[in-house]
């Protein structure tokens, strides 16, 4: 826009890019369908900030004195919990969504710095398994490529109720990605435009969830973590039904996470901001005295250590990221920016992963454009970012006095903004006024 | 060889499904394992993996049988929701009748209900052959994906919605087809295909041309302005 004449106004209400929406939708007959999570303002992590230590609290010696990073998941029932060194782990992405070489990256990146990864929509390759220490199975309401063998194989199960994305939703792949490969291992034609079930088809509600849970505990043995994974809504009551159902590990997906295909409409006007679930979710575990002993993980929008403290203060026991991984692998990569313009994005901007033809061979079936991708760089790009992130929650941890990441606490924390106050249930900094808990 | 006996009155389910899961039921001996007294248990029989038989003497609960590999399973009675769910190989036989789900997502194997099942039979299947004996309840076959479903009585509302490259053969009468599910040409082929699922679940006899072939009109698979008015 010129910003020579200012007797132009752009409406608030009708701005241009509602116009454009608007344009698109009249052009095509159809909704928006595009990857990646909410892109709105919302309150966030940014509306946090720690409390130093000074005179009230010590601090602990930078590169002297310990912090300690590592975390334990699934210790409530399952015979061989996961025990990471860090707490920053990977989200379920599918192989579909990415390619082969882009989960083989995620699995190396993961396993260099001692965390998780996760399979996703679409069943476990070999290549994912090969590569991953600690490798989370998700159980899906579609089931693509589930079966018991890979079951057995895997390091903790999670199954899936829903994500931040789009909580309430089904997966949904379009033919563009619906490989020879893909097709094959999610047992539908080549080239369709796969929808899949929002809910799981031979259980409804969490008494039947508790029956499945231990179904699944029966098949393997007791011997894996499950961890049950819900998009960020009713969080207080659905962590509570999560634990009721027997899960080890309960997954808060907040709406700024990501996906790999969906409407629009749903991203951006479903679900809550991941800083309004973590207390909820804290507080239904403490309700039930199941606070770090069935372990929270959060995610949606986290993007740095800072990110990792403060969720993790805000009671927390690990995090996983998603958009961030695939930034670190070399998504919207500023060097692409022409071939970004020629598909009509941006660097920076680029979240038609649906389509597959991520020029940066991540979140695409094309064997050309898969092929541009180094999974072995990829995943070393990742475990560099893995260890930022922990290095910087360390940073900040110690400046609170903590010798162990998980020892930081919401009284850690204040909020630069009202809305983020009353979510987080932290104080509005430079007052004790926490909105909707009293005090002034 | 005499079967294994497991009572499930006084044996805690943990320990059957551990021994059912024992490293030496591999084929090498094919053994007879009974359960009895089940008493709708859940989750009886789960995850086995070796050729060994497993007569269940009475009526179970949830996911009985789920995830079976190779393993031929007989229960003489009803069976809970969710029986043999997603299924790779093997046989599971229910004498009685089925609550919903039954089949669901199962990959592979056979599954046979001599009497009804209910609602949501062989959801979102994935290459199991299933024949019921009596009929099925609504929304059976949703999404079904790859396949056979026969059912030897009727079939409720929605039968097929969505579905993909699984085919149905039904002797009686439908309530309704679910979106994108339609009848089909009976060829020689289908016939043969019937005739051989019939034989394999013990119904043999039925008179064929009274049955009707379903699948995928496949007009949905793509997303299109056009469909909206059928989701």
């Amino acid at each position: 826009m010129s910003t020579s004449n200012w007797g132009l106004r752009e409406s608030a209400t009708f701005d241009r890019q509602t116009i454009a929406a608007i344009q698109r939708a009249a052009e095509t007959g159809i909704y928006d369908i595009r990857g990646g999570g909410a892109k709105r303002a919302l309150p966030h992590f940014d509306d946090l900030l720690f409390l130093g230590a000074s005179m009230s609290r010590y601090p602990l010696e930078g590169y002297r004195e310990r912090c300690d990073t590592d975390v334990v998941l699934g210790s409530r029932f399952a015979k061989f919990p996961l025990h990471l060194a860090t707490p920053v782990t990977i989200a379920g992405m599918s192989f579909g969504a990415l390619s082969g070489r882009a989960k083989e990256a995620l699995g190396r990146g993961a396993s260099e710095v001692g965390t998780s990864t996760t399979t996703g929509d679409g069943g476990m390759t070999p290549e994912e398994r090969g590569q991953s220490k600690h490798l989370v199975y998700q159980y899906l309401p579609s089931r693509y490529g589930m079966n018991p063998d890979d079951l057995r194989k895997a390091d903790a199960i999670e199954v899936v109720l829903g994500q931040g994305a789009k909580p309430g939703g089904g997966g949904m792949l379009l033919g563009q990605k619906i490989s020879e490969r893909v097709a094959g291992m999610r047992t539908l034609p080549q080239g369709i435009d796969q929808r899949s079930a929002s809910r799981h088809p031979d259980w409804t509600g969490p008494d039947d969830l508790a029956i499945k849970i231990n179904e699944l505990r029966e098949i393997t043995d007791w011997e894996k973590p499950i961890y049950v994974k819900v998009g960020a809504t009713r969080t207080y009551y659905d962590v509570k039904l999560a634990c009721h159902s027997g899960a080890d590990v309960v997954v808060v997906d907040g709406m700024q996470g990501g996906t790999a295909a969906t409407q629009d409409v749903f991203i951006e006007h479903v679900g809550i901001p991941t800083l309004a679930a973590i207390p909820q979710a804290v507080q239904a575990l403490q309700e039930l005295d199941l606070h770090r002993k069935v372990q929270l993980v959060v995610s949606g929008g986290i993007r740095n250590g800072a990110d990792v403290a403060k969720a993790m203060a805000l009671g927390a026991d690990a995090v996983a990221i998603g958009s961030a991984a695939l930034i670190a692998l070399g998504d919207n990569d500023p060097r692409l920016a022409a071939e970004y313009e020629a598909l009509g994005s941006a660097a920076g901007f680029y979240d038609d992963f649906q389509d597959g033809r991520d020029p940066a061979g991540i979140t695409t079936q094309d064997p050309e454009l898969a092929a541009r991708f180094d999974p072995v760089a990829g995943g070393h790009r990742l475990a560099n970012f893995l260890r930022v992130m922990t290095m910087e929650a360390q940073t900040i941890a110690r400046a609170c006095g903590k010798a162990h990441l998980q020892h930081l606490e919401p009284e850690d924390l204040v909020a630069i903004s009202i809305e983020a106050a009353a979510m987080a249930r932290v104080p509005l900094a430079g007052t004790s006024w926490i909105p909707g808990q009293g005090g002034f | 060889m005499d079967p294994l006996i497991f009572d499930l009155s006084t044996t805690p389910l943990r320990e059957v499904n551990a021994a059912l899961h024992a490293a030496d039921l591999d084929g090498e001996i094919v053994r007879e394992i009974v359960i009895d007294k089940p008493a709708g248990a859940h989750s009886v029989a789960v995850g086995l993996d070796a050729p060994v038989k497993v007569s269940v003497e009475g009526h179970v609960g949830y996911y009985a049988a789920g995830m079976n590999q190779q393993a031929e399973v007989v229960i003489a009675g009803n069976a809970g929701t969710g029986v043999a769910e997603n299924m790779m190989s093997g046989t599971v036989v229910v004498r009685g009748n089925a609550s919903q789900s039954a089949g669901a997502t199962a990959h592979g194997g056979l599954l046979v209900i001599e009497g009804d099942a209910a609602a949501r039979c062989g959801i979102s299947m994935k290459g199991v052959d299933i024949v019921v004996g009596g009929n099925v309840g609504h929304s059976s076959a949703f999404m079904a994906q790859a396949g056979r479903l026969v059912v030897r009585g009727d079939a409720g509302e929605g039968l097929g919605d969505s579905i993909y490259e699984t085919r149905i053969y039904v002797r009686g009468t439908v309530a309704s087809l679910g979106a994108d599910c339609v009848a089909k040409e009976m060829r020689a082929e289908h016939l043969e295909e019937l005739a051989g699922l019939l034989k394999a679940a013990g119904f043999e006899g039925d008179d064929l041309s009274a049955y009707t072939r379903y699948g995928s009109a496949r007009s949905l698979y793509h997303f299109h302005v056009d469909n909206t008015g059928a989701y």
